[in-house]
């Protein structure tokens, strides 16, 4: 029977929780602000013995990644956690993790790329690793980051591929809230054992990991393979969800909603400001104003068709990027966003903002502000195209 | 282990038909390392270079055994990371506590003096139970000769190259095996592909020691030095005899040379003699460079003059 236990704490302390429960055989911890407190709460377990864990104290965050790509190759569970630079630095090796197919768990705590250098939050991190085979989990606060965590296990191992969840540095890493833990023994009966496909241990069947890919078409047979289960982790991703929800009483869907039901103007976000925009859009409500928020909890695979479904009945829809895509037509988000409803053949004017680099202010304001650049586009009014929030 | 009759009787770890040059040093080191882990189940890592792409052809593979190749700069750290998985999956009673498994990582002097040192140093210092071997052949060799911080000084590599304003690499190389010995690991060797029986039981003895272990071999590239296939294991001698390349071995801090009996005997060789019969020195031979001759000479034996006071000979 599972049970809960009701706790205040930052959303780091949930994330550690979840490492502890999950109990992985192996972690590799490289400490880099605003992650610092996750790998520092699991060395205390360590070290009090809660878990058996191999901890892992590597000499770079390239050398995490490294390890773990060794370590999930050996047949491990393997996790570790990082931010920004952190995973600027180990970039080399998200791809390499993803073509090999391991079943890695990193938690990345959202955190701007420098120059210049700063250790607020932004997406700019998380968004540079988007297209690399990882899935990546947006959370929008400490419940989800628990939650996603413990489904990620599942998601990386069922798949066979490298799982990202993300939280917002600081604004959900450090703040304390409420939410609820699970009993220990739930989880480790919701995660399991890991039994992986191949193990580089198993001395009746050695396996070679990595080797060079230049006959015939194997490298894009081999990339063609990983484009498949990615796509077709979604509903694995979904039914998972489900799973825990099961269990925790919580929902869990790729595209979340408020008052989508009958909106003309909608705002799409990730992560912690959809929370601002809840309020924003709750009291416009209130007002009487058809306004509605969509958020995504998965970012890859892209929700396309769903995302799509939800938007079609809106006359314009605001996407907010937390970073920019240098270059491009407008952020990440935005961009994804609009392939999506052209493939679906849905018409929605887009109008595309970047808000909150670097940690920069998500006023309320703001957001309704961005509700009445809509309810003018709806109307007919210009669409400016990229627009900075607040500045 | 003691004679050559025994150790043909090993199992072959690194099976013929890789796609490595003829008289290449690293098939060679290769082959003279795995020899040391006996008959216990032996995981290795490569750095990407030569020794990976010449033997891990997918979907063919030349090792005996569960192999990794991760990227350029961390045969290490993927070396640690599967040992660590080993210790994990023990500690939870996944896997039995006896399981023999030795655990070696291979990188070339590009990949371990160069992009692979923090790595390597990282791995080290954390006390992994695992060997690092590096195959020196003093160039970035499977991009095509470039120089690395391993090159020897004058040497002509496509990026220091020989001409009227220069003379090949300008800077001394760097002397890694000093580097890890002041690591203070368990055990630290120095050798070449020249004294099989030296290599071997250096091996031998870095894949019993528990914790960390490291050797440095010299180890040809006739392409890349510009010499004939089978002068290898000559010119892996000469590089020895001469000095340039000391063997030696550093166990728990203590310093041990273990220079062949005939050298210790009658004195080093002039490096000219390791110098002369490679093609990447050939400028060093020129009328008007007698001086970076002499330079050559002064910097092998100011490097082994050192060598000696770490070991307390002399």
């Amino acid at each position: 029977m599972a049970t809960q236990t009701t706790v205040s704490e930052t959303g780091n302390s949930f994330v550690a929780t979840a490492y502890r429960q999950v109990a992985p055989e192996a972690l590799f911890a490289y400490p880099i602000t605003p992650q610092t407190t996750i790998v520092e709460e699991f060395a205390r377990y360590v070290a009090n013995g809660k878990v058996k864990t191999e901890y892992v104290t590597v000499e770079s965050e390239h050398s995490a990644m490294s390890a773990c790509i060794g370590s999930a190759a050996a047949g491990a569970r393997t996790m570790t956690a990082t931010s920004s630079q952190g995973l600027a630095y180990m970039w080399e090796e998200l791809p390499i993790a993803a073509g090999l197919r391991l079943p890695i768990v990193m938690v990345n705590t959202n955190r701007a790329i420098g120059a210049p250098i700063n250790i607020h939050c932004d997406h700019s991190d998380v968004m540079a690793a988007r297209d690399l085979g990882w899935v990546i989990l947006f959370a929008e606060n400490a419940q989800e980051a628990y939650d996603h965590t413990i489904m990620a296990i599942r998601i990386a191992e069922e798949n066979d591929l490298p799982v990202m969840p993300s939280l917002d540095g600081f604004i959900t890493t450090h703040s304390i809230s409420r939410g609820e833990i699970m009993d220990d023994e739930t989880v480790t009966k919701f995660v399991g054992v890991h039994q992986p496909k191949h193990s580089m241990l198993d001395s009746d069947n050695p396996t070679m990991v990595g080797g060079f890919s230049t006959l015939g078409n194997t490298y894009m047979n081999i990339k063609k393979a990983l484009r498949d289960a990615i796509d077709a982790s979604l509903p694995s991703i979904k039914s998972i969800g489900d799973e825990w929800a099961a269990q925790t009483g919580r929902s869990f869907d790729h595209v979340e909603t408020f008052g989508m039901e009958d909106a003309d103007e909608a705002i799409l976000v990730l992560g912690s400001a959809a929370g601002n925009v809840r309020a924003v859009t709750r009291k416009l409500r209130g007002e009487g104003r058809k306004v509605g928020m969509v958020k995504l909890r998965t970012y890859r695979p892209f929700p396309a068709a769903e995302l799509a479904d939800v938007l079609k009945g809106c006359k314009s829809v605001a996407v907010l990027d937390r970073s920019d895509s240098y270059g491009a037509i407008a952020g990440p988000l935005a961009i994804d966003t609009m392939a999506a409803l052209f493939k679906a053949g849905v018409d929605v004017k887009v109008r595309p903002y970047i808000y909150g680099l670097g940690g920069a202010d998500v006023k309320l304001e703001f957001i309704e502000s961005v509700y009445d650049d809509l309810a003018d586009l709806s109307d007919g009014g210009l669409n400016p195209g990229l627009t900075y929030l607040g500045i | 282990m003691a004679n050559i009759k025994e150790y043909t009787k090993l199992p072959q770890r690194l099976s013929g038909g890789h796609r490595l040059c003829g008289g290449c040093g690293a098939s060679i080191a290769v082959r003279q390392v795995l020899m040391g882990a006996g008959e216990s189940d032996v995981i290795a890592s490569c750095a990407t270079g030569c020794l990976e792409v010449s033997t891990t052809i997918y979907p063919y593979s030349s090792w005996d055994g569960s192999f990794i190749h991760n990227a350029f700069g961390n045969s290490a750290a993927t070396m640690s990371g599967v040992e660590a998985a080993f210790k994990g999956l023990q500690a939870a009673g996944r896997i039995p506590a006896d399981k023999d498994v030795k655990f070696v990582a291979f990188g070339g002097d590009g990949g371990t003096y160069d992009i692979g040192l923090q790595s390597l140093s990282g791995a080290m210092e954390r006390g992994h139970d695992m060997v690092y071997v590096c195959y020196d052949n003093g160039a970035y060799m499977n991009t095509g000769i470039q120089r690395s911080s391993a090159t020897p000084q004058n040497a002509w590599a496509t990026t220091s190259e020989v001409g009227s304003a220069k003379d090949g690499k300008i800077q001394h190389r760097k002397d890694l095996t000093s580097i890890m010995a002041d690591h203070r690991i368990p055990y630290v060797a120095q050798a070449s592909v020249g004294y099989w029986k030296d290599l071997v039981e250096k091996a031998e003895k870095a894949f019993n020691t528990p914790g960390p272990a490291f050797i440095n071999i010299m180890a040809p590239c006739p392409r890349g030095w510009r010499t004939k296939s089978e002068d290898t294991a000559e010119l892996a001698r000469l590089a020895v005899d001469t000095g340039f390349w000391p063997s030696f071995e550093v166990v728990d801090g203590k310093w041990k040379l273990t220079m062949p009996a005939k050298i210790k005997k009658d004195g080093l060789k002039p490096v000219e003699e390791f110098l002369k019969p490679q093609g990447r020195f050939k400028h060093l031979f020129k009328p008007g460079n007698e001086e970076l001759l002499v330079n050559a000479q002064k910097s092998v034996d100011d490097y082994y003059a050192y060598i000696l006071k770490r070991c307390e000979e002399e």
